[in-house]
């Protein structure tokens, strides 16, 4: 297993390139990329079986579907870490002519990205489908999908989680991740969501808890959804996140959900993080 | 005797499910998604011999299309069936997000389109169907206008690599088109030459705009008539050739004139070779309960609506 101290490390770096990316940008969402980079870093550095020649059926290798499009900044980073495209790149997220749009898009053919997410809510679906033919194809790999908790409100989430019970798909795992916050305030005053854990189970879902900033934690929590595959039952991480974590002024609020930092509070933030990979 | 007969009537929606059963059976990828309408959309035959290509997914069409567009990822080929309002308007963002701004090939197979879907009534019969598809980029537009001409569509659009709609309907229609004629996407198909109009129709309004033909030409018009089963891409080559020769144009069918098929022939019409247009389609209103042929009578898209727009542009 991948050294703990090292996943540590690495998402320090993707956190620094997050602030850097929406700082470069002007635009963009920090706050629920910053509480994912741990869980992004988990993934991408020890629990996928992916391949970095890109190829889009992605044929026995474990498929990522990032449905929260709007923390792109975590994803990129993560992609460009691991080695899907030079992490010069990132210098271009959310610029005239880059592969890097505000949301993620298979458009512009940046590697990595198997369908475009930012309208909320429709991800699951398409994780949904792309499971259903990889057990068409006997291909024994995985499906891992992310979903924002503000997501859930988005109605088709629920039809694809009926669906995937019924369909008894069990080669996907889903992570929502659970920072209570949206765009407007808190996620229980805007629209709660309440009993979340009881609602999957209801809908027929294995679920999981996680702390989403414990990195055994993560790894553990996810070898132990992978070992609950092919039982006959979809899995759902409910994963407790920060949202801004690692950055002391973003932490505790809702406000750094869609804002740029400027250029005293990138100094600032970047004091807070260790340079460990080197900036891009 | 009339130039034009047909031998029986038959249902598009049959034409689609026989289709569908044959391109299961020629490509394995193929396979097929329906939301709780697998009798209405005649899906039965594939679902029968290909179960395990085959599947429900309820009354949700916005998850439908979603696991649609996943299925793409691996190499199938999905067909999703359902009315064409659920098909389109009802799912507009998870087209336009997940299957045509992704690329991915899902054939989004679209029944009960128009007012011909009759006694149900508005709520189903959409009439926007068309507009809202050929507006997306890199979307394929397909309206075939009987049973063969919709069976041969279903299997080409099966060999051809991006997103498509295709549209057919529920009410038994002439079959006019020849069995197992080609089906080629984007190419015009010319009923019969002609030099003073030219009737540019697709749907059901196709067998509508040769009974015109047939009417016009006792009156001594020279009509060609052409059936344009892919509104997009639009075969601007043939209709620009046709009414370079008539210089005068009717365009005929089942949808709102905003947005259908008159609206893409005069944006062509108009950036390469004006000349006087007349377009039978629903004008701006919403349709209602009733007999297809009544409401075709209604709402001015049948014969002898087609035979006085003819009229009236050479008039002009």
């Amino acid at each position: 297993m991948t050294n703990i101290n090292q996943l540590i490390s690495t998402s320090s770096q993707i956190r620094r390139d997050i602030l850097r990316m929406v700082h470069g940008a002007s635009s963009g969402h920090p706050g629920g990329s910053l509480g994912c980079a741990d869980f992004l870093t988990a993934l991408y550095f020890s629990v996928l079986n992916h391949r970095k020649d890109f190829n889009m059926d992605g044929t026995n290798e474990d498929l990522f579907f990032l449905s929260n499009g709007h923390i792109s900044p975590v994803w990129y980073s993560a992609l460009a870490r691991s080695g899907y495209f030079d992490i010069s790149e990132l210098a271009t997220f959310r610029k005239i002519n880059s592969r890097l749009q505000g949301h993620p898009t298979t458009h512009e053919n940046l590697p990595g990205v198997r369908v475009a997410s930012g309208s909320l809510g429709q991800g699951l679906s398409v994780a949904l489908g792309a499971a259903l033919t990889k057990k068409l194809n006997n291909d024994q790999s995985l499906i891992y999908t992310l979903h924002g908790d503000g997501e859930l409100q988005e109605g088709q989430i629920w039809e694809a989680a009926m669906f995937a019970a019924h369909q008894k798909i069990d080669n996907i795992i889903s992570t929502v991740d659970c920072n209570n916050r949206q765009i407007d305030g808190d996620v229980e005053d805007v629209l709660s969501l309440g009993n979340l854990g009881a609602k999957f189970e209801a809908f027929g879902w294995k679920v999981l808890p996680m702390d989403g900033h414990d990195m055994e934690n993560i790894l553990e929590t996810l070898a132990k959804a992978k070992s609950e595959t092919g039982k006959g039952i979809p899995i759902v991480i409910l994963m407790k996140t920060e949202m801004g974590q690692g950055v002391d002024f973003m932490m505790g609020t809702h406000k750094w959900h869609g804002v740029a930092p400027s250029d005293e509070q990138l100094e600032n933030a970047l004091s807070q993080l260790e340079e460990t990979l080197g900036d891009y | 005797m009339a130039k034009y007969e047909y031998k029986e009537m038959k249902d598009t929606r049959s034409g689609f499910g026989d289709g569908l059963l044959e391109a299961g059976k020629r490509n394995p990828n193929v396979v097929a998604l329906c939301a709780d309408l697998t009798g209405s959309l005649k899906m039965d035959a594939f679902k029968d011999a290909f179960p395990d290509r085959f599947f429900q997914a309820g009354i949700a069409e916005a998850n439908m299309m979603g696991v649609a567009a996943g299925q793409t990822i691996g190499g199938k080929i999905p067909f999703t069936g359902t009315f064409a309002n659920f098909s389109t308007g009802r799912v507009y963002d998870q087209i336009r997000q997940s299957i045509a701004y992704s690329g991915k090939n899902v054939k989004i197979c679209a029944s009960h389109a128009g007012l011909t879907l009759g006694e149900d009534g508005a709520t189903h019969q959409i009439l926007e169907d068309i507009g809202l598809m050929k507006m997306l980029p890199g979307m394929v537009v397909i309206n075939p206008c009987d049973y063969n001409q919709t069976k041969a569509a279903t299997i080409a659009i099966a060999e051809y690599d991006g997103p498509v709609y295709l549209r057919f309907g529920r009410p038994k229609w002439p079959v006019f088109t020849e069995e197992n004629e080609k089906f080629e996407i984007g190419k015009a198909k010319i009923f019969q030459e002609g030099t003073d109009v030219t009737i540019i129709s697709t749907g059901h309004c196709v067998w509508e705009s040769l009974k015109s033909a047939e009417k016009l030409e006792e009156k001594g018009v020279s009509v060609e008539v052409i059936n344009i089963h892919t509104i997009k891409p639009l075969d601007e080559k043939a209709i620009l050739q046709s009414v370079r020769k008539t210089g005068r144009v009717v365009t005929a069918e089942e949808h709102q004139m905003n947005g259908g098929l008159g609206d893409s022939v005069a944006q062509l019409l108009a950036r390469n070779y004006p000349v006087p247009m007349e377009m039978i389609a629903v004008d701006d209103k919403f349709g209602e309960s009733g007999k297809p042929e009544e409401l075709f009578a209604k709402y001015g898209l049948g014969e002898s609506n087609i035979t006085a727009a003819a009229l009236k542009v050479l008039k002009r």
